[in-house]
């Protein structure tokens, strides 16, 4: 075998309270295609901002060709031949297709002024090459989301780069343009280009990557030739333990429908969504991101104003115009963005909690502040909340605990229907148990769950029935016994 | 999906309406006192207007990387001051060596907003607003709260911006060239086309490999260059330097640019938006007393009119967003 273009040695990060990467190695040879494999929260995002230079390492070596080298800023990774296809989407909306593409690598002209016209010219090349039909001059907000993520492949090319890193590359294309992208990734490959591909979708590691490299909980595990391996070695490498041991789902008995939707429809993100909710189950929500989903939650939540469709909840007509009337008649909505919606991060724990039903815990206009903290202490043991005290402020606590306030603050409201939005997004594995555990304690007590999940293992581990989302409409629905991985995934991408 | 009624359009493209909405104000003037939209007093209108110009196009950059300025008019009465007070002290000082100098006192000024914003990470509302004090305490301190008067200014000191060439004063063609270059700056430059995606979305930025702070402390120097500029060209047109020159004047500045539809939130505008934003307020300042209309409406007009640009803003900002359903013809 030849050297590898690009290695790392022993490198670890650490962020306050979760050591993310522990000295992790990896190889990356030109002319071959290595997968970077581990479940979310792996370390894989926080490897590729390393190679991008997005974070400095605390400890460790980055070869290139055998030197050692820094990274301490975006443009050292281009220096070095390394172009990156990231999974979140970090381009401007508010700029053009062409903007975007060259916004830091431009072509000027003999005045030292930026040359539109030639980029525009290279950036029309560049999408053709990759098959994309749109038009460079257009604003990047006016494209779909595939055609986005075309649009920051096209970015990363126009760099000539020995080393291009792709982050779930096939997050959000179709059957179709998966194939596409296949394509793509092996007329890289025979370039003599070294590609790291991540991914956690077997078929596509088997199809296009000739080497492996699987890291769990931060730290390497193993790597080797992908004709060497079976997906079940993969999976032990991945998880070390089996799903069901992950996800304590308990045995509930699932009652009459408690909510129902018909279908209800928005001018622009969703259309025709139609369900039953039951008493004691758990109700998956899975799609891409972007799919919609919490589209109709906030619309069930009346964040959002709907075009037409009704709804009950509890036999009764529901159709709340706040959150305000959601929260009155027994239905709550637990956020996926914490920081943003959910939490009040510079409040402390127990004024988070109480939040919502303030009213009730006030006499005359005062806050009953000796109430407000009885029932913040009751919710934050029922939690198990990690915290010196109730007084601390929210933004002093790990992801986890944070998401237990925001879903403590929630049931101290005494709901018939909660909605969680990617419940375990970003937290470690220890709090995520947590939360799936609680989840599980609620439904057995009686409560009805929709929780809208990106993490396939979690939808499938939790939930009792499975609704797919794509492009805004239901794709598919999954009781518990009859879904499987695949079926899900091709539902989810309109495949 | 698009929005391809001319309202619709007008309302994307703000330039097109206040263009349309200057115009036809102009023509309305224009009915009632004739004298108004004759070429003379049209350029006289641009000229009072053309301070106003200059330091809103400036301030759009600092505004596009999601910052503000609001130190530029404690900035145009210090440098003002300084130059002032230097052609006392030196009076062959030519008038150009002078503009040189004002626009270097201002950088320094604008610099130093900048390196508390960049380096220290101060927000700049924070930070101008302590300069603005700051740089205002200055002025009274250098003159001692005396005034600079025309009789002690130098004939070439008032020359300058009062000159005409082709019918328009020499301060005229300055705004002119200076919208101008700010124009091929924004649309041509690696540095223009950084403020762009450092305001429209800081992440991305970094990952882009741009450095936030380093831009935001680049619009913080030219916005400063400019106000200093405009502080010499401000107390020789007017013929006098005191303390409480320009007091104020950066609200105007900052309304200028909202009204050209450039977004608060960073990232979303153009130099003409915030020019004709400025020559839009010019006008009405210009135009009232001639149809005799009270003073205090205009400045009732004018907030009327700003808060009429933010909730088109917010609108037009609703229009472009994201789509999740396909089209049904598709």
């Amino acid at each position: 075998m030849n050297r590898p273009v690009l290695e790392l040695r022993n490198i670890s990060k650490t962020f306050p309270g979760v050591k993310a990467l522990d000295s992790v190695e990896l190889q990356l040879y030109p002319g071959q295609v290595t997968a970077l494999i581990g479940e979310n929260g792996a370390g894989k995002s926080t490897l590729v901002k390393v190679l991008t230079g997005i974070y400095a390492p605390d400890g460790g070596e980055i070869l290139i060709d055998d030197a050692p080298v820094t990274m301490q800023a975006a443009t050292d990774a281009k220096r070095h031949g390394i172009s990156a296809i990231h999974q979140e989407a970090v381009m401007f909306d508010e700029l053009t297709v062409t903007e975007n593409i060259f916004i830091n690598n431009q072509n000027r002209n003999i005045f030292g002024l930026l040359d539109w016209k030639l980029m525009r010219k290279r950036a029309k090349t560049l999408l053709e090459y990759l098959d994309v039909n749109v038009d460079p001059n257009i604003p990047l907000r006016e494209l779909s989301v595939a055609h986005k993520h075309l649009v920051s492949f096209a970015a990363a090319l126009s760099v000539s780069s020995s080393i291009v890193i792709m982050d779930e590359p096939t997050a959000s294309l179709s059957h179709h343009e998966i194939q596409e992208l296949y394509r793509l990734v092996r007329r890289l490959r025979d370039e003599g280009k070294a590609i790291l591909f991540i991914s956690h979708k077997f078929d596509e590691i088997f199809e296009i990557c000739d080497r492996y490299t699987v890291f769990r909980d931060g730290q390497f595990v193993g790597s080797g030739g992908i004709a060497d391996v079976t997906q079940d070695d993969l999976v032990a490498m991945m998880v070390g333990r089996t799903v069901s041991q992950i996800y304590p789902k308990e045995q509930t008995t699932i009652g009459d429908t408690v909510m129902s939707v018909k279908g209800l429809s928005h001018p622009s993100e969703f259309a025709d969504i139609d369900f039953d909710l039951r008493k004691g189950e758990i109700l998956g929500f899975y799609g891409l991101v972007g799919a919609g989903r919490s589209e109709v939650m906030q619309a069930l939540f009346g964040l959002t104003p709907t075009s037409s469709g009704s709804m009950e909840l509890n036999g009764k007509p529901f159709k709340p115009r706040t959150p305000g009337d959601a929260v009155d008649q027994g239905l709550v909505y637990v956020p996926e963005d914490r920081q943003h919606q959910g939490a009040i991060l510079t409040l402390p724990i127990f004024q988070n909690i109480t939040l919502p039903q303030l009213g009730g815990l006030s006499r005359s206009g005062f806050i009953d502040m000796a109430r407000e903290y009885d029932v913040a202490r009751e919710y934050a043991t029922r939690l198990q909340l990690k915290a010196s005290s109730l007084s601390e402020n929210v933004e002093n606590l790990s992801g986890g605990n944070q998401q237990k306030v925001v879903i403590g603050k929630w049931l101290a409201t005494n709901p018939n229907v909660i909605i969680v939005d990617e419940p375990t997004k970003g937290i470690d594995i220890g709090s995520k148990a947590a939360v799936h555990k609680f989840m599980g304690e609620l439904v057995a007590q009686g409560l009805s769950v929709i929780m809208v999940s990106s993490e396939l293992p979690e939808v499938m581990g939790m939930a009792d029935r499975v609704i797919v989302m794509h492009e805004g409409r239901i794709a598919a629905r999954f009781e518990r016994d009859d879904m499987t991985a695949e079926a899900i995934v091709t539902a989810a991408t309109g495949a | 999906m698009k929005n391809t009624s001319l309202l619709g359009k007008m309302i994307s493209h703000r330039e097109w309406l206040l263009g349309a909405i200057i115009v036809l104000m102009l023509m309305g003037v224009g009915y009632i006192a004739p004298f108004f939209v004759t070429p003379g007093n049209l350029a006289e209108a641009f000229d009072d207007t053309s301070i106003l110009i200059m330091l809103a196009c400036a301030q759009m950059l600092v505004i596009l990387t999601r910052c503000i300025d609001l130190s530029v008019a404690s900035n145009i009465a210090l440098t003002g001051m300084c130059v002032a007070l230097f052609n006392v002290a030196y009076p062959d000082t030519p008038a150009l060596v002078t503009l040189i100098l004002s626009i270097g006192i201002g950088i320094v000024l604008g610099a130093f907003n900048g390196i508390l914003v960049w380096l220290v990470g101060i927000p700049s509302i924070v930070v101008t607003l302590g300069t603005m004090s700051v740089y205002r305490g200055f002025v009274f301190l250098i003159s001692g709260g005396e005034w600079v008067n025309a009789h002690e200014m130098t004939p070439q000191f008032l020359a300058l911006p009062r000159a005409t060439f082709l019918d328009l004063t020499v301060l005229s063609w300055i705004a002119i060239a200076v919208t101008l270059a700010l124009f091929v700056f924004t649309r041509f430059t690696k540095t223009g086309l950084s403020i762009f995606a450092v305001g429209g979305n800081p992440k991305a930025a970094v990952y882009s490999g741009i450095n936030v702070g380093k831009y935001q402390f680049i619009t913080f120097c030219i916005s400063g260059a400019v106000a200093g500029m405009c502080g010499y060209l401000w107390v020789s047109r007017y013929a006098v330097a005191y303390v409480e020159v320009a007091v104020a004047f950066e609200l105007q500045v900052v309304a200028a640019c909202v009204i050209g539809g450039i977004s608060i939130a960073g990232g979303i505008g153009t130099i003409w938006g915030a020019a004709l934003g400025a020559i839009f307020l010019g006008l009405i300042k210009n135009a009232l007393p001639v149809i005799g209309i009270s003073p205090f409406w205009q400045l009732a007009i004018s907030g009327l009119v700003i808060v009429l640009a933010v909730i088109i803003n917010s609108r037009s900002e609703k229009c472009g967003g994201r789509r999740i359903l396909r089209e049904a013809h598709q």
